[in-house]
């Protein structure tokens, strides 16, 4: 046992030494760096569409690449792709298992991904002769529920689970091709870098990976929550990383100085955050919280500049387009809502 | 007062949310402080008079005097603690609102708080139903004789201990005396009112599935992974960190940078197809659009990676390369990105018109790069997989980034598309034409239909641009002859 307690003693210096160095290149502060950015003002953003016909409550959303259509899915076992500018249901797929949490559209727009607690992926082809949506592939290999799913192409997909782990699967043979392990609590969330080489995912043991797609190593983990992160999301850059809790704070952390750099917190929020979404420039975070309600945080000066408010139940997800003209946020109300 | 049946610990144990609620207790710790708490007045019921009870109006000037905020934040962090269980509403018990006049609630005890680690359960809900059963029969709610009769279904095994509870538990309260137990029974009721709602209500407790994994649990970490943890620790030390300086300096300058393209911030031209239903903006922006917008041009010259994701942007640089007669590091480019996102089927077909085009010796569009990448590419070729051609395509890239993209830049192919780029002016809608608007909206073209477009467009490209093989062409005319 001498040696276990070593090992353990050893392990605990280390984390000080990493602390230690962490601070070292603790040069400046938020206020300092951003001094020179004028302030944003009051962002008042309204409703412009609000897409009715989910009957139960809406768990995911994703903005397709062309920032008019987006994919929803909701616990009344049905996968809805919207035309968002017209309100248009342009396809309403039933799904096998009613117990749906996650969704993901192509970047090609020809499939469509969904998961939940039947611990499958299950990809659904778009472009099929006479406008019919049939199943792909059923990914299974999960051992627990499915939380997040991401395509990088249209032949890979990475998928978070509550096991722990990231699997990404190669989608013509159906199989895996790397695991991602390492994660001591359920993954909840995950979101791939601008450039398709890294993704990060978030757990309940209240830290942040930082994976290589290819190698499938973790190359940085990220402590300072103090529960269990929700939700995730690549800064438009690509060099850093943010990420909201349970805890009811957003941090963002930088990959190269391998730290956090900038809370979001007020002490009149006391609701967890349950989805987040950076807009095109990175300037403003939008991020859903318990309390029903879409707060715009500016990510230089740490402050709220807006709240978006119209739902009557918890914000489940949110999604800004690729074009950043809109925002769309989905509730257990069974509505989503297009701000902007 | 109940025995709590063990749980089936099918490994779902942990619920979430509890770090927030432990918050919200502490506020409402300091709302029952006798001196800086809320005032409290009395509820008069028939005869009685019951102390304790608190009017909305106090909670919601308490809670801006708290923290500070506004009429309506301090209203919806009520109704928040409401909705939660810490407060219930004495008058209209089933609507869980806090407000802002006189109506009389209460603080629920302690006992039934939400952060307790105890779960209400199946069982508890049956005995509650049935004590009510037993005092006046007729007196549940439809909801709650459905929820009755179904409880009464699959509880069944254990349906005479739940009446033995019930009774023990109804003659317990005949024993109180009445202001008391007019307090437990509110209470009680409202406890249930949060756990299980009403239909067609929400319960805001209700967070989804359980977690699977307890992060509570302290896990026994095995010799093996004590190794390894501190193997993930050395290498996290040796990790070069940039200066927070820099970073901070970065995200500034990508803000910055991207400020006037933001469409929350800025408002963009023609017009906003959010805001006037005109989607001017998004025909003038389509992929293969002849004259770009200048906000779409000066976009291209933030970053090499912003002018290739442009498919527009990528068309312009390989006009620029032509004339260059430098654009076989594009093609390599463009065709390692193939390889890396195509179907695995395609494959090695691929990788052989790569290596024929592009890296064998003596190749018709041979790329100029360094001796050890070239090497160890062609022997990766012997076996290609997706990233095969990863090294290589990254030398290409930073070979562009550095000399060429600066080069186009300055280059009077760029400054000649800058010129003819479009600024279209901004609209300026009557009410009337934006209802107009917003009857001829239109869906646009699906998606899946322009990617098809693109497949065989660049199927045709790679089809025409095979280098013509100059012995075949002779031979037909030879055969022609």
């Amino acid at each position: 046992m001498g040696e276990m307690e070593q090992l353990r003693k050893e392990a605990e210096s280390l984390k000080d030494q990493i602390n230690a160095a962490r601070k070292a290149v603790q040069d400046t502060t938020l206020q300092e760096a951003a001094a020179g950015v004028a302030v944003v003002g009051r962002v008042q953003m309204k409703t412009r569409k609000t897409l009715r016909g989910h009957l139960a409550k809406i768990y995911a959303m994703h903005w397709a690449t062309d920032s008019k259509l987006c994919v929803s899915a909701s616990q009344d076992g049905k996968l809805i792709v919207w035309d968002s500018v017209t309100t248009n249901k342009v396809n309403a797929i039933p799904l096998k298992s009613s117990w749906v949490m996650t969704c993901a559209y192509a970047p090609s727009g020809n499939l469509v991904a969904c998961g939940g607690l039947d611990n499958m992926c299950s990809i659904y082809n778009l472009k099929g002769k006479d406008g019919n949506v049939k199943v792909m592939r059923e990914l299974a290999a999960h051992t627990g529920y499915l939380s997040c799913c991401r395509f990088i192409s249209d032949t890979e997909i990475i998928t978070s689970s509550g096991d722990c782990t990231c699997i990404l699967w190669d989608i013509e043979t159906g199989t895996q091709k790397t695991v991602y392990a390492g994660h001591q609590g359920d993954c909840m969330s995950l979101a791939v870098s601008p450039d398709f080489n890294f993704f990060i995912s978030g757990a309940c043991d209240f830290t942040s990976k930082l994976w290589d797609i290819r190698e499938g190593t973790c190359r940085q983990t990220f402590p300072g929550h103090e529960s269990d992160v929700n939700a995730i999301g690549f800064f438009p850059n690509g060099n850093a990383v943010i990420t909201g809790s349970d805890d009811t704070t957003c941090k963002l952390f930088d990959l190269r100085a391998d730290q956090e750099l900038i809370t979001y917190q007020d002490s009149s929020v006391m609701c967890g955050v349950t989805s987040l979404a950076p807009s095109l420039s990175g300037r403003l975070i939008l991020a859903g919280y318990d309390d029903f309600n879409v707060n715009i945080w500016d990510a230089l000066k740490a402050e709220r500049v807006g709240v978006l408010a119209g739902h009557d139940n918890r914000v489940s997800c949110i999604g800004v387009s690729a074009d950043g003209m809109a925002c769309c946020t989905g509730s257990w109300d069974s509505f989503l809502k297009i701000w902007n | 007062m109940t025995i709590r049946t063990a749980r089936p610990n099918r490994g779902q144990a942990f619920r979430s949310r509890m770090h927030c609620l432990r918050k919200l207790e502490a506020i409402v710790v300091e709302m029952h402080d006798p001196k800086n708490g809320v005032k409290g007045s009395v509820q008069k019921l028939n005869v009685t008079t019951i102390p304790h009870a608190v009017a909305g109006s106090d909670i919601i000037a308490w809670i801006r005097n708290k923290m500070q905020s506004t009429p309506e934040d301090a209203q919806v962090f009520g109704t928040m603690l409401v909705a939660y269980g810490f407060i219930y509403p004495l008058q209209n018990h089933r609507k869980l609102v806090m407000c802002n006049d006189s109506s009389l609630y209460r603080f629920q005890t302690p006992y039934f708080w939400p952060v307790q680690k105890w779960v209400p359960e199946d069982s508890d809900y049956a005995i509650y139903l049935a004590k009510r059963n037993i005092r006046k029969k007729g007196i549940l709610e439809p909801y709650e004789q459905a929820h009755y009769s179904h409880l009464h279904d699959w509880l069944n095994h254990k349906w005479d201990f739940i009446v033995m509870q019930a009774t023990e538990q109804y003659k317990a309260s005949r024993d109180r005396n009445k202001s008391d137990r007019v307090v437990l029974d509110c209470q009680e009721r409202a406890y249930w009112i949060v756990n299980r709602p009403p239909r067609y209500t929400q319960s805001a407790l209700d967070c989804g599935p359980d977690r699977l994994v307890d992060p509570n649990v302290e896990e026994k970490i095995t010799f093996d992974q004590y190794r390894r943890v501190n193997v993930f620790y050395q290498q996290a030390i040796m990790r070069p960190r940039v200066k927070s300086s820099v970073s901070l300096g970065a995200l500034v300058k990508y803000i910055t940078t991207y400020k006037n393209h933001d469409p929350f911030l800025a408002s963009c031209q023609p017009s906003n197809p959010w805001q006037t239903d005109h989607d001017a903006y998004w025909t003038l922006n389509v992929r293969r659009v002849e004259v770009p917008t200048k906000m779409r041009v000066e976009r291209w010259s933030f970053s090499l990676f912003e002018l290739l994701t442009d498919l527009r942007g990528r068309d312009d640089f390989k006009i620029f390369l032509k004339k260059e007669f430098s654009g076989e590091n594009l093609a390599f480019w463009e065709a390692a990105e193939e390889l890396k996102w195509g179907t695995a089927s395609s494959m090695s077909a691929k990788a052989e018109t790569i290596f024929k085009t592009f890296l064998a010796p003596g190749a018709p569009r041979w790329i100029n790069i360094d001796g050890r990448t070239m090497g160890l590419t062609v022997k990766g070729l012997d076996h290609p997989h997706r990233y095969v051609l990863e090294a290589a395509q990254t030398h290409v890239f930073m070979l562009m980034k550095k000399d060429t993209f600066f080069r186009y830049l300055k280059s009077p192919t760029y400054k000649d598309i800058q010129k003819k780029a479009l600024n279209p002016e901004p609209h300026n809608f009557s009410p009337a034409q934006l209802e107009q608007n917003a009857r001829n909206r239109s869906p646009g073209i699906h998606p899946i239909i322009l990617w098809q477009q693109e497949e065989e467009e660049k199927t045709k490209a790679a089809a025409a641009a095979v280098p013509v093989d100059v012995k075949a062409v002779m031979s037909k005319i030879d055969r022609k002859k």
